[in-house]
């Protein structure tokens, strides 16, 4: 339970020595260089106007390097798309591939080469799309042709050197006697013409039409009233331009497989290719940090946090590498320094949790601890079956023993839901839970004997008392949070406010709660036998009234007239219903309990509508396994979800409010490799 | 006619949520389908996102099944002719029902925002799911009183 001290770190040291340093504190992943150090004196050797000390723009370096990263990356995405890799999704579980730094360093200097050919696998890409985009209009042409397909002259054929051919259609379905007179009708003066239909649907009607020279004009003028539209021209005769057509849709299929293959054969170079993109993603981010060092003619400064446990290491490795002058400093007592946790095996997957809502500001402790005390029970309570509870144990276990080389930030999330599973095996244990009801069901449907399981609450049958339990839960988790502000504030020295703000609300809540023991409504609601003596709930309400007054006369201390403070400490004792919904909230673990539970049910019930024999018994299988899977993920989200909940609302509310910012080292933020550190 | 308003309170419990959490989880559906659009890798967060206001469909179901386990329609004793506590099932039923359609109405809109949220910040999840979650306690409490009244309702 801690948050890690953290120390200034300084490092002195002569330009030639930079890249060595700069690249030895990369791998050691424990020093964060902030973009600049907060709340810095300004007589430390850091002083940005200083004309022996300046900072370089490096953001020149930078963008080649994030290009290079961008094009490896998009040649991966091509590379996937044509050549794709066989990869199940347990793989990513294996973590990053390790490298010596001298296997590092000499495929790093092939950089450019392999950036090179990722260029041509985009250049391909091009292509093909190019090639690609061909296919749809060669199509669209064919179809526009086809309805020309059964005559014999080209499109453009204008007629003989008497006669005027005029080739197009209708946007209707017309027959030839019916153009012929309606043509007749719009230009009564002409000599005659002849129409040749050459296809017709509903859509649209092909003629050829031809008339006499001289009339031309007027039954163009004809045609124009009846929406006649021209055809593509062309000199060929349709059938052969299909023709032609067909074989360039042939030549640009042809093409788009050729270069699939073409980019296929680089599928070798994912490897390289995934290096390289590690590879100027580790550089980009070292010239970023290059930018923040201030640098004179031959020295460098570099300064930035390192926890105090990393100290030794660090300044062993870089005085071992490089002649520089390295120092540590205390934080000051203005300063906020970036937080990093650190916790015992059982507490830390909730660090992600805690990271989730905020990281603990300066005086604040690292709620982690008490988070992870309550917070694998609460889970399990929610999902509190315990076969479902073995399932994710033995899932997230097994996972982690046979992949030890998974990510650390993976690992701690599958043991956060491995000691969830454990949980969840308890409180189904303790409610009778195994599958829902799939004991019973089962012996009484196949074996015709009913096998009854221990329970603790049946909460089905007894959801009073289940409640009752949520409720005290509810107690000790909240009375919990406000410990832990009674704890934070005497450690910064704040007793009056730890009186203030916690016991006095133990004293009210705790009273009220003692007292409201005693009283028949609630013992009747809560359905409880009397068992608290009237006399300790009557000590019970006078610490109450004690605890309600001194929330009055303290809660709005900081308010100087005393008019305005009375009024906020009524205020403030209002927030005595806050406590009875936060308590109330708790109640989800009834309700979540349940759904899993009924739900269960409803499925083993279904299951067993096919009866005793072999059928039924199938039927069951199937039924049960596809049921409780999905009973399974819906409510162990349900549960992960409210479990937050009540950390980051009920919980929290009590002593935390966060603000802090997280440790971000200048590490390898790679996605591929990491580099073997050799000591 | 008891069978019958006992009936009809399990089946506007299932039905009423049920049809709550349809519209709710759709229209955050849609929302998550664009946000994918944008990063997919943002697929498992805004799925989860998605399924939040679905719990209002669950807590329905819940409370029809134990309503009709009760009732005898599943097991148990059938009201028959008993009006006052066929009446008395539904009174029981109808929190679930009206707050479970209502609240995953509105919670369905707080993970739409969510999602909104995730897409242009998504190392802030751990906050974004907490936003619907606050609406979902009014759909729990509801829930605990629907099993609470069927519970006390004398067999």
């Amino acid at each position: 339970m801690a948050v890690l001290p953290m120390k200034r770190i300084q490092i002195i040291g002569m330009n030639k020595d930079r890249k060595t340093v700069l690249e030895l504190i990369q791998r050691l992943q424990s020093v964060e260089i902030p973009e600049a150090v907060s709340g810095q004196s300004s007589d430390t050797l850091e002083t940005p106007k200083d004309d022996i000390f300046a900072k370089v723009d490096t953001s020149d370096a930078r963008a080649i390097f994030d290009k290079n990263v961008q094009v490896a990356q998009e040649a991966l995405g091509v590379l996937n798309q044509y050549a794709p890799e066989k990869k199940s999704l347990l793989d990513s579980l294996n973590g990053k591939r390790e490298l010596s730094l001298q296997e590092f360093t000499e495929r790093g200097n092939d950089g450019e080469l392999v950036i090179e050919k990722a260029r041509r696998i985009l250049g391909l890409q091009k292509e093909l799309i190019e090639a690609r985009s061909e296919i749809p209009k060669i199509e669209a042409q064919i179809e526009a042709l086809h309805p020309w397909v059964g005559m014999d002259l080209p499109l453009n054929f204008r007629g003989t050197s008497r006669t005027k051919a005029i080739i197009g259609a209708f946007p209707e379905k017309l027959s030839e006697e019916e153009i012929v007179t309606t043509i007749a009708g719009y230009a009564p003066d002409m000599t005659g013409i002849d129409v040749d239909v050459i296809s017709s649907s509903d859509e649209q009607t092909c003629i050829l039409l031809l008339c006499l020279k001289e009339d031309g004009d007027a039954v163009e003028e004809a045609l124009r009233r009846m929406n006649f539209a021209r055809p593509p021209l062309s000199d060929v005769v349709p059938s052969k331009q299909i023709e032609g057509l067909r074989g360039d849709l042939e030549r640009a299929q042809k093409e788009v497989e050729r270069r699939k293959t073409q980019i296929a054969k680089y599928a070798p170079e994912r490897e390289n290719l995934e290096f390289v993109s590690d590879y100027y993603k580790m550089r980009s981010d070292k010239y970023d940090v290059l930018g923040r060092l201030s640098r004179s003619k031959r020295t460098f400064i570099l300064e930035g946090y390192v926890p105090e446990r990393d100290v030794a290491e660090v300044e062993r490795k870089l005085t071992a590498a490089a002649d520089v002058y390295v120092e540590f400093t205390d934080i000051a007592a203005n300063e906020e320094a970036p937080v990093l946790l650190k916790n015992n095996f059982y507490s830390e997957p909730v660090e992600g949790v805690v990271e989730n809502y905020s990281m603990p500001s300066k005086g604040e402790i690292d709620p982690t601890v008490p988070v992870s005390c309550f917070y694998y029970i609460l889970f399990g309570m929610m999902l509190s079956d315990a076969a479902y509870g073995l399932i994710m144990a033995l899932a997230t276990g097994i996972l982690m023993l046979k992949y030890k080389k998974m990510e650390y930030g993976m690992k701690k999330t599958l043991r956060m839901f491995f000691f969830c599973g454990i949980g969840t095996i308890i409180s189904g244990v303790l409610f009778g839970s195994y599958f829902g009801d799939m004991i019973p069901v089962v012996s009484r449907t196949f074996f015709g004997k009913e096998i009854q399981v221990w329970c603790w609450i049946d909460p089905l049958n007894q959801p009073m008392k289940m409640l009752v339990l949520s409720f005290a839960i509810a107690i000790v988790h909240l009375f919990a949070g406000l410990g832990i502000l009674f704890y934070t504030d005497v450690k910064n020295g704040k007793i009056k406010d730890a009186i203030y703000d916690a016991v006095f609300w133990y004293m009210l809540v705790g009273g009220l709660i003692v007292f409201g023991l005693t009283t028949d409504i609630v013992l009747n609601m809560l359905q409880l036998s009397p068992f608290v003596p009237a006399s300790v709930g009557q000590v019970g309400a006078i610490v109450a009234a004690i605890g309600a007054v001194g929330i009055v006369l303290t809660g709005g201390r900081e308010s100087r007239n005393w008019f305005k403070r009375l009024l906020k400490g009524l205020y403030a004792l209002y927030n005595v219903t806050g406590y009875l919904s936060d308590i109330l909230s708790y109640s989800r673990l009834l309700a979540l309990g349940l759904a899993t539970s009924v739900i269960s049910q409803v499925f083993n019930k279904m299951g067993t509508m096919g009866g005793n024999g072999f059928f039924g018994i199938i039927m069951f299988i199937v039924v049960a396994i596809l049921g409780h899977s999905l009973n399974l993920a819906i409510n162990a989200l349900g549960a992960y979800v409210h479990t937050n909940r009540l950390t980051f609302v009920e919980f929290f509310g009590k002593f935390y409010e966060g603000g802090g910012k997280k440790f971000t080292p200048f590490a390898m933020n790679t996605k591929y490799y990491k580099i073997k550190e050799e000591n | 006619m008891g069978t019958t308003f006992a009936l009809l309170g399990a089946a506007s419990a299932a039905l009423f949520a049920g049809v709550g959490s349809a519209i709710a989880v759709g229209r955050a559906g849609q929302a998550a389908a664009g946000a994918v659009t944008e990063d997919p890798s943002l697929f498992s967060k805004v799925l989860i996102l998605q399924l939040l206001p679905g719990t209002q469909g669950i807590y329905g179901l819940l409370i029809a099944f134990i309503a009709l386990g009760r009732i005898g329609i599943m097991g148990g004793t059938l009201p028959g002719d008993d009006v006052a506590l066929g009446l008395s099932y539904f009174a029981a039923c109808l929190p679930m029902a009206v707050v479970g359609l209502i609240s995953a109405l509105q919670q369905s809109k707080a993970s739409v925002a969510a999602i909104a949220l995730v897409e242009k910040r998504p190392d802030q999840f751990g906050k974004a799911m907490i936003f619907p979650a606050m609406v979902e306690t009014y759909a729990i409490l509801a829930l605990l009183i629907s099993i609470l009244a069927i519970n006390g309702i004398p067999a």
